[in-house]
């Protein structure tokens, strides 16, 4: 079963008066478990919207859409809202925390609003959640104690505590720096390596190269849909870095 | 702190409340227990045209009250236990080298009993002496100390006026009446003498009677009224022109007057709580607006409308119980200090302490109710994407 099928998915939005807009005019997609893609695109090629479709924080207007075998289109607010808690993980631009309170009770909040009720122990849950992103030791800091790499990691780690189907990250490295960001893009793809599917959405080439398949949209439709042929280490790219920086260089020349 | 500015109208509200209700019942308390001091089935009678809910004492007017009425009511009344005339004047009061300044009353031999009082010292007005109009005087406790000290006053002589008069007893302290005059200040003499001595010879200014008993007080009132109209040559259609009142009236017009206080109070004490309400209502669609991103993380993440509106709708409620508790306390403090000004105790009834916490609990979910349902509805891709 495909994590996520997508067919030929349409979305028009009606703004004022008889403007319509075509944001997705017939995409087909299918991501397969244990898959890391990027979905890339220039503003207006639809990328923001088919984002927001596979996260079920918006409907379709024409097309299907199956999430781990559940068709979305039939579902309301409430049992859409119950399957972003249960199948979806959010990373999202920027800083996405809730400030004044920790690390831990931040990775906690999907299980609050959890109503299967399944898991025994939460704290326990969140507690792995950041060790697996490497945050063990910094459990009880809160937002404004930590940088904005180890932010995103919590972010991570909260995205991860449901056991999701797939991982959804919006322009992840958005807010950071070239180095945080290939820090982050490591923790993506020791991720990928476990096992977890991961779809992110980014308009950074040097970004997308980290992951395994690059879909490419333009105007609504899929331009290009390709693997990547040569598997590119940020955990490599990471310790060059690193060493450059030690012995003197400018962070961004090195990067380039 | 912001919350503290917040919640002030409700801690306003609430605490005057209850220094209100507290002061209230307090003073309630201390009416009932004062009236019940004048003496049970107590009637008084007054001189003057009856008023409607209202009671004058000492009304004047056209007709007063005579020793013929009394005469006739001792007479003809059978319901009645006891009668005693109470005929008023003033003046300066002289004991050897000190004076001072009070009222005499004069007064049956029966007027301890009907006013259920008694003596620390010495003996009581006597028949004999009403009809022999002695110049006897009683002492309440006030006048006995401010001449005499600690000494013993029966025996000595006092000069009441020009009048020269012998001690023959003292009063037992009683304390503050409902009107807050010095019932302690005052001398009593037989009304033979005040009357005809000191006062024109024919006004007395109150009868005072007790009924036989409790269930016979109306019935004793009536008949009061009845005996007096005929003293009074009254005609079938015309009012009366005295006035009869018992322990039941007065409480009635003080429970009427605290009543109105209440009232006024209470209205100044909602508009408060309403303030606050409107100040919670304010600070929650702030906090809403302020945290939309996080509003929209929260729905990201699988929280329903519904979660979002009671997370929204317990901060507002904590908010409004916070200055609640805050406004309990803070009245029961005026309440203790305005007590004390006044030398009143209040009562603290927990039953307005426990109405006024759920009431600011209650103001909390009302004016939250909306900025929470506001929350609620957000969609979450706009409000992720809100700066």
């Amino acid at each position: 079963m495909d994590t996520i099928a997508l067919k030929g998915i349409k979305k028009v939005y009606h703004m004022g008066g008889d403007v319509k807009v075509h944001a997705l005019r017939g995409v087909d997609l299918t991501v397969k478990k244990g898959e890391f893609a990027a979905i890339m695109g220039a503003s207006g090629s639809g990328k923001s919207t088919l984002m927001n479709i596979i996260g079920c924080l918006d409907s379709v207007t024409a097309g299907d859409y199956f999430l781990d075998g559940v068709h979305v289109n039939d579902l309301d607010k409430l049992q859409l809202a119950d399957i972003r808690n249960h199948k979806i993980g959010f990373v999202f631009q920027g800083f996405n925390l809730l400030p004044r309170t920790t690390a831990l009770e931040n990775v906690e909040l999907p299980l609050l609003y959890d109503r299967r009720g399944r898991i025994k122990d939460p704290r326990k849950r969140a507690i792995e959640a950041l060790e697996r992103v490497g945050l063990g030791d910094r459990m009880d800091h809160e937002p404004n104690r930590l940088s904005g790499g180890q932010q995103q990691r919590v972010t991570i780690a909260r995205a991860l505590v449901n056991d999701p189907a797939l991982i959804l990250a919006d322009e992840p490295t958005g807010n950071l720096d070239s180095k945080t960001s290939i820090e982050v893009m490591s923790v993506f793809q020791e991720l990928n390596r476990e096992g977890i599917t991961i779809i992110l959405v980014t308009h950074e080439q040097d970004i997308a190269r980290y992951a395994g398949r690059i879909i490419m949209l333009r105007d609504g439709l899929i331009l290009k849909d390709e693997p990547i042929k040569v598997y590119r280490s940020a955990a490599d790219d990471l310790n060059v870095l690193r060493n450059a920086m030690d012995n003197g260089g400018n962070e961004e020349e090195i990067v380039q | 702190m912001r919350s503290l500015l917040t919640v002030l109208g409700i801690i306003i509200g609430v605490g005057a409340v209850i220094a209100l209700v507290s002061i209230g019942q307090g003073a309630s308390a201390s009416i009932e227990k004062q009236i019940a001091g004048l003496g049970s089935n107590l009637i008084m009678i007054f001189p003057g045209h009856a008023r409607v809910g209202g009671v004058s004492f000492g009304a004047e007017s056209h007709r007063t009250i005579t020793l013929d009425d009394f005469k006739r009511l001792e007479k003809e009344a059978t319901l009645l236990k006891g009668l005693s005339p109470m005929v008023r004047s003033g003046g300066q009061v002289i004991a050897g080298d000190k004076n001072w300044s009070t009222s005499i009353s004069g007064v049956a031999p029966n007027f301890l009993e009907i006013r259920e009082w008694g003596l620390t010292m010495g003996e009581f007005i006597t028949a004999r002496d009403v009809l022999a109009r002695r110049k006897v005087a009683v002492l309440g406790k006030t006048v006995a100390s401010e001449l005499y000290g600690d000494a013993d006053p029966v025996g000595q002589r006092i000069r009441i006026g020009n009048i020269p008069f012998q001690v023959i007893g003292v009063l037992k302290e009683r304390g503050q009446s409902m009107g807050g005059q010095d019932q302690d200040d005052t001398i009593l003499a037989p009304y033979t003498t005040v009357l005809y001595r000191m006062s024109d010879g024919k006004n007395i200014n109150t009868i005072m009677a007790s009924a036989v008993s409790t269930e016979k007080m109306n019935a004793a009132y009536a008949e009061i009224t009845k005996i007096l109209r005929a003293a009074h040559k009254l005609l079938p259609g015309d009012d009366d022109d005295f006035n009869v009142r018992s322990q039941t009236d007065i409480i009635e017009t003080a429970t009427s007057v605290t009543g109105i206080m209440t009232m006024v109070l209470g209205a100044i004490a909602g508009v408060s709580l309403l303030v606050g309400g409107i100040g919670i209502m304010n600070i929650m669609l702030v906090s809403v607006t302020e945290r939309t991103r996080e509003i929209g993380i929260r729905l990201a993440i699988g929280a329903r409308g519904g979660d979002i509106l009671v997370q929204f709708l317990i901060e507002a409620v904590t908010l409004s119980l916070f200055g609640g508790v805050i406004g309990i306390l803070s009245g029961i403090g005026l309440g203790k200090m305005i007590a004390n000004l006044i030398k009143m105790s209040i009562i603290v009834n927990p039953v307005v302490v426990f109405g006024a916490f759920f009431f600011s609990g209650a103001v909390g979910i009302f004016f939250g109710f909306y900025p929470a349902m506001k929350a609620s509805k957000l969609n979450p891709i706009d409000a992720l994407h809100y700066e």
